[in-house]
């Protein structure tokens, strides 16, 4: 199996080495390296239809990369046997854009279901942390409630619930603000600082919500459409000050580079 | 709509745009346009005229967006600056991020080689994605007999009374009628020869030995089958089954499982029940119309029906239950994501499992008639 280079810094906790993302034969995105701190909040992101999604499906596994590899601390993600893969997989909590609730259970029961399978708790000791991580996300009382029945940002917020179930070390935010309101956004924003902060995790944010992004955000990269590969990384806001790439620059600013761009 | 040119001098194309541009109306060809660039005078920039131009809509922006595309192909400068404001403006949206030309699909021309290569690809790739899904299901039963599947046991009741008490009233009122008819259509000819008690036999065989299963198999088809292929589609529409892949549990024995044990299990006793509902219509003309007592037709149906016709009823039931299963579980978990593919997997699970159906009940006559039972 292949190692990440050692470099004098800390091993970084995620690397993305020469990857290729492709639907048959048509690529999506190609020539991507970059690495991931453990503890960082970490964007990707980049206009729409990208790849962003794309990207964080091959990084959980469900898609498989054309080529190229992803190593979890050292062990490469696709080249590690399945049982190593599902063992990477118990530490990655995932938060999809429509939450992605079981409907066939109430709220409770979706976020018990991973506990469930994973630890041998007890029923009680079950059920108490369910309430806990329900009240985390402001839905406590909604336990016997079904996806059907509660709003959108509500779903996405007990679908959060389920995500960090286990505590997981890395969790992953597929547009977590896409149809919410801005107060909400901006809570869920909170949320996510408040996760790494008490949970310690790695977060991993698809988006290309600027808000979110410079809110949150203290790593980053950007995909490019056009040239299909990443042109730019780093922190987001050093990025806005410091790139000289006019499409960084266009998309950090909305657009309106105006007195910015000589 | 009028187009007339100017020069070329200094290098300097000058097109004049006048009148009012509708769309639906004729637009100037862009040959004439074609034919001023590629001739031999040197053109390095076109620049616009629109102060005649009145109204203007999309129909301009299409003529300007192909002047501009032979412009760039031309390695001609293209001078915006005439245009009237918005035209420029939108000029600029509409070319600001460049085609990307091999996303587009690509049209093969359609010969007839070409659809039966297309189909023949598509018929062996079914077939594969169709022998996984068997082998999964299949190891995945094997898992379940060892003990170590992981499923929830209140997904296999709810779905053992979906397939079970909740289809009874259908498959009572289908087998009656199926009964009552075969009674009616038989009596009549075997009237003639007065032989209206063997209504009992006529009913009692075609019922228990093969049409109880085969009416069972088509309503579960049509009912459970189809609402599988929906259940597991519209999961797959909104990612639930991407989340169950990344907690690590298999979505073959979390959501098809549980389906095909509540069929399997369900179908025989449906198909038990629909027995004694076929031989009930049966009866109800053989008594009302034929004067036949209920006692005698009992009797008769008792002589003519053996063990043996029950037990091929019985497992060909089952035989149907795995195919409807499987049938529609697979169409659900092929299913695209949108809610056209929840509709496609539906109707694409209740015709699979309908032919599968037609196609075991003839393999299992030809073997009966093989093995003579």
């Amino acid at each position: 199996m292949a190692h990440p280079q050692q470099t004098t810094k800390p091993a970084p906790y995620i690397t993305i080495r020469d990857l290729t993302m492709a639907y048959d034969s048509f690529v999506v995105m190609k020539d991507l390296n970059f690495t991931i701190d453990r503890g960082d909040v970490f964007i990707i992101m980049g206009g729409s239809g990208c790849g962003k999604s794309t990207l964080m499906k091959i990084m959980v596994g469900l898609k498989e990369p054309a080529k190229g590899q992803i190593f979890y601390n050292d062990l490469s993600f696709w080249e590690a046997d399945l049982s190593d893969r599902m063992n990477i997989m118990k530490h990655i909590g995932i938060l999809y854009q429509y939450g992605a609730l079981w409907s066939s259970m109430t709220l409770a029961e979706n976020v018990a279901f991973p506990l469930e399978e994973y630890t041998d708790l007890g029923h009680n000791e079950i059920w108490e942390l369910v309430s806990l991580k329900l009240a985390m996300v402001g839905l406590s009382g909604f336990e016997d409630f079904y996806p059907s029945e509660i709003s959108g940002g509500m779903r996405k917020r007990a679908a959060l619930a389920r995500a960090i179930a286990l505590d997981p070390d890395i969790l992953f935010f597929d547009e977590p603000s896409a149809g919410l309101d801005p107060v909400s956004a901006k809570r869920l924003d909170d949320l996510i600082l408040e996760l790494r902060d008490s949970l310690g995790a790695t977060i991993i944010v698809v988006t290309h919500e600027l808000a979110s992004i410079f809110a949150i955000g203290n790593n980053s990269v950007f995909l490019d459409p056009e040239t299909r590969t990443m042109i730019a990384q780093g922190n987001p806001k050093m990025l806005l000050e410091n790139t000289q790439d006019p499409k960084v620059l266009n998309f950090l600013m909305r657009g309106d580079t105006k007195g910015h761009i000589s | 709509m009028k187009m007339s040119f100017n020069g070329p001098t200094e290098g300097v194309l000058l097109i004049h745009l006048s009148g009012e541009w509708r769309i639906g109306g004729d637009l100037p060809p862009v040959k004439e346009i074609q034919n001023q660039l590629m001739s031999e005078i040197d053109i390095r920039k076109v620049a616009f005229d629109a102060k005649d131009l009145t109204q203007w809509d999309s129909s301009l922006l299409i003529l300007l967006k192909k002047i501009k595309t032979l412009c760039s192909e031309n390695s001609i400068f293209m001078d915006h600056e005439g245009l009237p404001k918005g035209a420029k403006r939108l000029l600029e949206l509409a070319t600001a991020v460049p085609e990307i030309s091999d996303a587009k699909k690509v049209k093969e021309h359609e010969t007839f080689l070409y659809l039966v290569g297309a189909e023949t690809v598509h018929f062996f790739r079914s077939a594969r994605e169709m022998i996984a899904f068997i082998g999964g299901a299949f190891l995945a039963f094997i898992r379940f007999f060892k003990g170590k599947a992981r499923y929830r046991r209140t997904d296999l009741t709810m779905a053992i009374q979906e397939c079970g008490a909740q289809a009874l009233p259908i498959v009572s009122l289908i087998s009656l009628l199926v009964g009552l008819i075969l009674a009616f259509v038989g009596a009549i000819q075997l009237k003639m020869f007065g032989a209206q008690i063997y209504i009992a036999n006529l009913v009692g065989i075609a019922m228990v030995r093969v049409m109880g299963a085969v009416m069972t198999g088509t309503i579960m088809a049509g009912r459970t089958g189809a609402a599988f292929a929906a259940q597991i589609g519209t999961m797959e529409v909104n990612e639930e089954i991407d989340a169950l892949k990344t907690l690590g549990i298999s979505p073959m024995e979390y959501l098809v499982l549980p389906r095909m044990l509540a069929l399997v299990l369900m179908m025989p006793l449906l198909c038990l029940y629909a027995d004694l509902m076929g031989i009930l219509g049966g009866s109800i003309v053989a008594v009302g119309m034929f004067d036949i007592n209920m006692f005698q037709y009992y009797i008769q149906t008792k002589g003519a029906v053996s063990l043996n016709d029950f037990w091929i009823g019985l497992f060909t039931s089952a035989v149907f239950g795995v195919l409807v299963a499987l049938a529609g579980c697979l169409r659900g978990m092929q299913c695209g994501r949108s809610a056209s593919d929840v509709g496609n997997a539906a109707t694409s699970a209740v015709v699979t499992s309908i032919v599968s159906i037609i196609v075991a009940t003839a393999v299992i006559t030809i073997m009966c008639n093989v093995i003579g039972i």
